[in-house]
């Protein structure tokens, strides 16, 4: 069922988190924390569009019709979100070790920053599985991807950049910070509800 | 004319905001001065919007529960005098920051998550018209638009009370604060101003959904 055959898309990813990284080492060298932040979650947003777009976008009609046979639509979405939530813990997780490497290293709590990029890659990857599902209906399909993702994902990016502060050793208001991660994991829940929900709608045609 | 004893209680709620608002007493605040007049236009403005967009996910939920074309219109006009009203939001907001903050945009949370919903809506009507098959339009649409309020709604009612705010209320009630209006003031407010407006934008909507029936007529009817 997964799609573990398309090897070429995953490495092209791949080099695009490496090449796209290095590219910004080559600008910015060694930016202080708060750039190194916002640098951080935009890189992971762009991986995100480029990584989980291309999951539904490429799909040919004969492939689709293919899996329409063998299996029902919340089958297919939840082994999407499975498989795109994996592609991007692994991206993530390896553009921090590149940025790691080449822009420095401005984190103080280095592992309350991985969970909350594990975090926000789940996030992320949900909710751009789902819109590529919504986009891949219509034309212009990457254009889209764009206009309605970007709104709807910025107040998570702002939640995860606001709570990432975490790592560079900012201190929070008392119960602020699990709050807020509190409000993120809810919203990737409702976000997987609301997939399994409304998928069957988009797959009949 | 039973029917629409509505649309008179509007009108007449209308007529008076926009002249008794103007004229009646109102507490003398600092900064504030005369500008806190415009609780009666910019507040309800977004109570419009919110009402407006709830109805139109309403409709959108009603139309993949049972494929019925005539629900697509009342979602989609009804998102779109939302949209509307929340563009004036936005421009009334605007008028009063220049005026009490000292500029237009000052990247207040509540600025940016209106700036948000009105992107996302904009990205509905996009979305809606890059589908040329109706059917297939009136289905994705309606996925993205529950979809989109269900991401939407949550953020913009929670993530102006964990952070700061330039807006009244600060982290309690984000709508608005009552230590700053006097008791008729605040009575003028939630009982004429927001439910006159609201009822306003269900009038315009009406209308269009009306208009949308009859351009729509031989499409309904198979």
């Amino acid at each position: 069922m997964l799609e573990l055959r398309q090897q070429y898309t995953f490495y092209g990813v791949l080099l695009y988190v490496a090449s796209t990284i290095f590219v910004l080492y080559l600008a910015m060298q060694q930016p202080e924390s708060t750039v190194w932040n916002g640098l951080f979650w935009m890189i992971q947003l762009f991986i995100c569009v480029n990584a989980v777009a291309k999951s539904f976008l490429q799909e040919s009609r004969g492939r689709m019709l293919y899996f329409y046979s063998i299996a029902g639509p919340v089958q297919f979405i939840v082994a999407k979100l499975i498989y795109n939530m994996l592609i991007m813990l692994v991206m993530s997780l390896l553009s921090l070790i590149l940025f790691q490497l080449l822009l420095g290293n401005p984190l103080i709590n280095f592992w309350k920053f991985v969970g909350i990029v594990c975090l926000g890659a789940m996030s992320l990857s949900f909710v751009f599985t789902m819109l590529a599902a919504i986009s891949a209906r219509a034309q212009q399909q990457a254009a889209l991807m764009a206009i309605m993702g970007f709104p709807i994902i910025i107040p998570q990016l702002m939640l995860l950049m606001r709570i990432s502060k975490a790592g560079f050793g900012e201190i929070f208001k008392e119960g602020a910070f699990s709050d807020m991660v509190l409000l993120l994991t809810g919203l990737d829940v409702l976000v997987v509800i609301l997939a399994i929900i409304l998928f069957p709608f988009l797959w009949k045609d | 004319m039973k029917k629409s004893w509505w649309k008179i209680l509007c009108t007449l709620m209308l007529l008076f905001i926009t002249t008794g608002g103007m004229l009646m007493q109102v507490p003398r605040k600092k900064i504030l001065n005369e500008t806190i007049r415009n609780s009666f236009f910019h507040v309800p403005m977004w109570f419009c919007m919110m009402a407006l967009f709830i109805c139109s996910v309403i409709y959108s939920i009603k139309y993949l529960r049972n494929q019925k074309l005539i629900y697509d219109i009342y979602a989609k006009e009804y998102a779109r005098t939302g949209l509307v009203f929340g563009l004036l939001g936005l421009v009334t907001g605007s008028i009063w920051a220049t005026y009490t903050w000292g500029q237009p945009w000052s990247n207040d949370i509540k600025q940016v998550s209106a700036a948000i919903a009105l992107l996302i809506y904009a990205a509905y009507f996009v979305l809606r018209n890059s589908i040329p098959d109706l059917d297939k339009r009136a289905r994705v649409g309606a996925v993205y638009n529950i979809f989109a309020f269900a991401m939407l709604f949550p953020t913009i009612w929670i993530i102006p009370r964990l952070t700061e705010s330039l807006h009244p209320g600060g982290t309690g009630n984000p709508v608005a604060d009552p230590r700053n209006m006097d008791a008729p003031m605040a009575l003028v407010m939630w009982l004429i101003a927001i439910p006159g407006w609201i009822l306003l934008g269900f009038w315009i909507s009406s209308i269009n959904i009306r208009l949308r029936k009859i351009e729509d007529k031989n499409l309904l009817h198979v």
